[in-house]
Order: structure tokens, then C-alpha cells, then sequence
């Protein structure tokens, strides 16, 4: 065991990859001779050199499309934009060509692409760099999504992500990434679609992924010394989606929360909802509520912006109104 | 390589033309039948673009094209039979019955589709130039569009990419003069999509499509261009589509007189012209006409004979 950043979890996976495979590649805004807007490719082109390592002008559409023709015919890139935000001009890349390829093909093109980048509000970037995406992608047949939350899995979960024959979206997180942690030596894989027990409690079952993992655990604390333990499912990977231990928790609690960044309106905790209903439904004894971002565009001012996210105390109020049933 | 004699390529690339043509009135026939459902776009009249253009390319060669792909793909040698049986829906189409006419794909001859979303297709085309050159290997990327798709942004990133990368690409505008039913004095304020090259610092050549052997020789250069120094070009062929957009497109924006005009320099007669006068006789023509009948009449009752795609097919390939 060792300890890293976030960043810098990101950056060994990244590198590791390039190392066992010549496929595999980097591609971005600011990724080489900056060093990455967020410095998780500090380095790289330093040890890659510029055919491995490729800035690019500001051409979301461009440079994912290039990203995916080049996966196409076998390459292995790794698209990097600045923040998930700047995706929305390269969405029909994303959702027209990288979802859709094989299925349009009758299999005979795949395409094993990773796109990554920071998701979610940073800190006072207002409307427009401030969303979360998993909504919009979660919906795509044909992608894959994954949120890690910790250090190991920022790492693990990119690894397998460049190994992946799909397209595969990495939404990290910038309040994450300085992040440290512990990350296993070797060739630390997370396996995609396999959700992980955080914490075990047996009042309330707590579904959560990516940064709102760390407004959920100290929740959880304020709450076991009242004697409230609640059950923490992260769920990492947000397509394919698993939630056999979310199940398997809520059959001793029978209460279950869903605490997501992201706006109300649809969306992966909706999803969370119905199925835990479906599969689920002997064992609850209330309804499952969720604890989510407000459904309104991001505030620039601090203290709206705070209001506007999920914090340690709505969670631990979304806890008290799942008992109250 | 062996070089042919002018003749015999002249020979090979009208045959390829009329099989593009026939191919494409059968197809038609069979919409009216209702045996091809959505939308079908035509290749009628632009058959000298494709077939002259990639007459050029080898196999490692690779090609994307836009939802009018029919005659790319017939001219870089798919079968008639699978393309056929794709606009049927057939299981053993060249997308198993799962793309449609908009979407033929051949991973054995690197044909990459097929592209129904205009201009977001030019960036995948950079990407597998951009995959060639990271590789080393001297290949080219052909990438065909329509003047209706160089106002969007995606072609315009593509080419900058394409430029600024050094990408052996060759960018292919079909100006067909309509972008759907709009006519290019109401879509283009520069009526010469090639200019748009020149601020990209791009090579660029315009001409018509009426010879099918000058097409041949102009692509050419831009294809030796691409595979020798990995520069790329813009190339916009003047063109013209005697059907509408699409089957459901009745062409009240023309006139019959204009397309009857515009016929006068079909590539086809032209070059069945220029084989007469260089002593191929009528019955050779009209053999040659025969047998592509024959071969359409193959693929048509192929293409119907054939097997629908069963329900397991509908998830199979959403992942890898």
C-alpha cells in the first residue's frame, strides 16, 4: 500500500497503460506541455514524448471524433476534456458515433475509448461549469460510466477503463482531486460494475457514488453517536450498474437513501429508486427518498452554491426523514 | 501494380458506375414496393465522384462516408448482394440488417460507414488518419460529404485538426448543389467549398465529375499527397443528383428542365462515349449492360430470400 493524491492515482493508471500497451494514448486541452489543467498528466509528455501525449486546440467535437476514428481502427485513446461541461459540444461524438458504432455495424467496429475529466461543481465556477453529466450518459445504451470516489478506485477504475472494449466515461471530481489515499501495489485493477460496501449499519441503507461519498460518511458519524448506523453503498461504476449489495443491506434495514450531487429531475438515483422498488419492495417499510442537488443552475455566490449541493447536514436531515416512516 | 491500358480502366470504372446506377434504380423500385423502409438517399448522377475517387485507394486504405453511401460503398468493392440486403433489413446485410441504408459498414475493406449525423463524421475520418500516422503506415483516409455539411462546426474542427496534425486525409465535398431542398445561393455565402481550406493552410482542387478519368487523376494527386508527405486535402467535386434528397422528396426547388440539362453531362454517357470512340463496339456495352442487370437481379433476389434478423440481435452488440 501506498499513499497518493487522486491526481496522482489518476496519473499512474494513465501511465501504467501506456507502458503495457502503444495504443493507448492521451489527447486534450493543455494535457502536455501545461501539464494538465488539474495536473493529472503532470509528466507524461516528458516520458511519452508528443506522439503519445497530444495537445490539442480548443475542439471538443474535433478531438473526440478524432478519439473516435482512431478506436475505431484499434487505438486505445484517452480523451481528456478540462471538465466534463465542455463535453456538451462534443456530444454527438460521445452519443451518435461512440455509443452507436457497434451497434450500427452489425459488430464489426467496437470502440474502446476512455473519455475523462473532471463532473460535478468545483468551487464558485458557476452555471455552466458546475453540472453533473451522469444523467445525460447513464441514459446511452452502448456506454459504460464510472464515478470513483476514493483514491484506489480513481486508479483501479481508469485501468480497467483503458482495457475496456467499450466506450468507457471517467467523471472524476476537482474538489477530489487532491484527495489522498491508499492504493494497493501492482497492477491495481477495479473491476467495472461491481459496487462497494463502504460502511455497515442497520438503520438505513445509503446509496451514493463520487464525491458525495465524503458528505455521506460523516453523516454517518454525526449519526452512530446517536445511535443511528446507516449502511454505505458507493456505487462506482453508474453504468453497468450494481446493486446487489444495496439489496442485500436494505433486506436488514428496510430503509433506503440515494444521495446524489446531481439535479432531481431523472436520473441515476430515479433509477436507484426503481429498481431497489422492484426488487426490493417486501422488504421496505417506507418509501426511498433521495437527497440531491438543488433543482436549480449552479449559483456563483458561496454561500448559494453550498446550499445548492448536498452537504454533511442534508444528509443527515434525508437520514431522519427515511426513519420518520 | 500492372498499368492498364486506358481503355481497360476506362472499362472497369464505367462498369463500376453502371452498377452503381442500376444498383440504385433497383433499390428505388424496391422502396416503392415497400421493401426498404426509412429514409434512401440516392447516388444517381454522382456515380464518377466515388468510383473515380477511390479507384486510387489500396487495401489499407479507409473510407467514411455520409448517410448517401451506397455508391462509396459499391465503389470500394462491397458486395452487391450485402448492400442489397442491408436496405432490405436482412440479417445478412452488411450491418446484419441493424444499420440501414444510411449506415453500411465492412470492416475487410475498411469501409467505416455510413454516417447519418452531417460533419460529425470528418473528425472520426481525421481519427483514422490520425491512427495511420501514429502507427507509421502509409495509408489514406477518404472522407466524402456533401456541400450541405461545410457550414457545420464539426467539419470545420476536422479540418483544422487534419491541418494543423498533418494527416494523410483526403476530404472529398460532393457539391451536388442542394443541401436537401435548399440550393447553394441560400446555404453559402462562397459558392467554392474548396476555399474553406485555404484557412486551414490546406491543398485544395475543385472540379467536375462528368469524367470519370479525371476524377481518377485529380483524387490522385491528393491521395499521393496524403500517403507520401501525410498532407491532407479538400477537394470539392462539382456534382449533381438527378433524384430527390431522399424517396420522400417530391423536388419542387427544381426544374425539370434543369435536370434534364444537367443530365447532358452524365458521366456514364460520357464514358460509354469515349469507349466508342475508342473501338469498344456496341455489343460489348451491351454485354457489360447485361451482366450488371444480371448481377442487381442477383442481389435484389438475394437481398429478398434472405433472413430477417432474429430479436436476439437487438441488445447483442450494444456492448463488446
Amino acid at each position: 500500500m501506498r499513499e497518493l493524491r487522486y491526481r496522482e492515482a489518476l496519473r499512474e493508471a494513465i501511465a501504467e497503460e501506456m507502458e503495457r500497451d502503444d495504443r493507448v494514448f492521451l489527447m486534450g486541452e493543455e494535457v502536455g506541455y501545461y501539464q494538465g489543467a488539474y495536473k493529472v498528466s503532470e509528466g507524461l509528455l516528458e516520458r511519452f514524448g508528443t506522439r503519445r501525449v497530444v495537445d490539442t486546440p480548443i475542439t471538443e467535437e474535433g478531438f473526440a471524433g478524432v478519439g473516435v476514428g482512431a478506436a475505431m481502427v484499434g487505438l486505445r485513446p484517452i480523451i481528456e476534456f478540462m471538465t466534463w461541461n465542455f463535453s456538451a459540444v462534443a456530444f454527438d461524438q460521445i452519443i451518435n458515433h461512440a455509443a452507436k458504432i457497434r451497434q450500427m455495424s452489425g459488430g464489426q467496429f467496437s470502440c474502446p475509448i476512455v473519455f475523462r475529466g473532471p463532473n460535478g461543481a468545483a468551487r464558485q465556477t458557476g452555471a455552466q461549469h458546475s453540472q453533473c453529466w451522469e444523467a445525460f450518459y447513464t441514459h446511452i445504451p452502448g456506454l459504460k460510466v464510472v464515478a470513483p470516489a476514493t483514491v484506489a478506485d480513481a486508479k483501479g477504475l481508469l485501468k480497467s477503463a483503458i482495457r475496456d472494449d467499450n466506450p468507457v466515461l471517467v467523471l472524476e471530481d476537482e474538489r477530489l482531486y487532491g484527495l489522498k489515499g491508499e492504493v494497493p501495489d501492482g497492477d491495481a485493477v477495479v473491476p467495472i460494475g461491481v459496487s462497494a460496501q463502504r460502511r455497515d449499519g442497520d438503520a438505513v441503507t445509503i446509496v451514493t457514488w463520487g464525491k458525495m461519498l465524503h458528505m455521506v460518511l460523516p453523516a454517518c458519524e454525526l449519526l452512530a453517536k446517536e445511535g443511528v448506523e446507516c449502511a454505505v453503498i458507493d456505487l462506482r461504476s453508474l453504468r453497468p450498474l450494481d446493486l446487489g449489495p444495496t439489496l442485500a443491506s436494505i433486506e436488514k434495514t428496510g430503509r433506503a437513501l440515494v444521495v446524489q450531487e446531481a439535479w432531481p429531475y431523472g436520473g441515476v438515483g430515479a433509477e436507484v429508486v426503481d429498481r431497489i422498488q422492484r426488487d426490493a419492495f417486501g422488504a421496505l417499510k417506507g418509501p426511498v427518498l433521495r437527497v440531491t442537488g438543488r433543482d436549480a443552475s449552479m449559483p456563483y455566490n458561496k454561500h448559494l452554491e453550498d446550499l445548492t449541493i448536498p452537504s454533511v447536514d442534508t444528509v443527515v436531515r434525508g437520514v431522519r426523514a427515511v426513519l420518520a416512516w | 501494380m500492372p498499368v492498364a491500358a486506358p481503355t481497360d480502366e476506362l472499362l472497369a470504372l464505367h462498369r463500376q458506375m453502371l452498377l452503381i446506377r442500376r444498383f440504385e434504380e433497383a433499390s428505388a423500385k424496391a422502396y416503392s414496393q415497400g421493401k426498404i423502409g426509412g429514409f434512401l438517399h440516392l447516388y444517381i448522377g454522382q456515380e464518377a465522384s466515388a468510383v473515380g475517387a477511390l479507384a486510387n485507394l489500396g487495401e489499407g486504405d479507409a473510407i467514411v462516408g455520409t448517410y448517401r453511401d451506397h455508391g462509396i460503398a459499391l465503389a470500394r468493392g462491397m458486395s452487391p448482394r450485402a448492400c442489397m440486403a442491408e436496405l432490405f433489413g436482412k440479417v445478412t446485410g452488411c450491418s446484419k440488417g441493424l444499420g440501414g441504408s444510411m449506415h453500411f459498414f465492412d470492416a475487410e475493406k475498411r469501409m467505416l460507414g455510413g454516417d447519418g449525423i452531417v460533419g460529425g463524421h470528418v473528425a472520426v475520418a481525421a481519427g483514422v488518419a490520425f491512427a495511420s500516422k501514429y502507427r507509421g503506415r502509409k495509408e489514406v483516409t477518404v472522407c466524402f460529404l456533401g456541400e450541405g455539411s461545410v457550414s457545420i462546426g464539426g467539419f470545420h474542427e476536422a479540418l483544422s485538426l487534419a491541418s494543423l496534425w498533418a494527416l494523410p486525409l483526403v476530404v472529398i465535398v460532393e457539391n451536388n448543389e442542394y443541401s436537401m431542398g435548399t440550393p447553394l445561393s441560400r446555404t453559402l455565402s462562397v459558392h467554392d467549398t474548396s476555399q474553406k481550406a485555404h484557412g486551414y493552410g490546406m491543398a485544395s482542387d475543385r472540379f467536375g465529375t462528368s469524367d470519370v478519368l479525371e476524377v481518377k487523376r485529380r483524387v490522385g494527386e491528393a491521395v499521393a499527397r496524403a500517403r507520401e508527405t501525410s498532407k491532407p486535402t479538400l477537394i470539392e467535386v462539382q456534382t449533381y443528383r438527378y433524384r430527390g434528397h431522399s424517396m420522400s422528396d417530391p423536388g419542387k426547388y427544381r426544374t425539370a428542365d434543369e435536370v434534364e440539362l444537367r443530365k447532358k453531362t452524365d458521366p456514364i454517357v460520357k464514358a460509354e462515349a469515349d469507349l466508342r470512340a475508342a473501338g469498344v463496339s456496341d455489343a460489348d456495352l451491351a454485354r457489360v449492360e447485361a451482366e450488371i442487370e444480371a448481377e442487381v437481379e442477383d442481389a435484389v433476389r438475394f437481398a429478398d430470400e434472405s433472413a430477417e434478423p432474429g430479436e436476439e440481435l437487438i441488445e447483442a452488440y450494444t456492448y463488446a
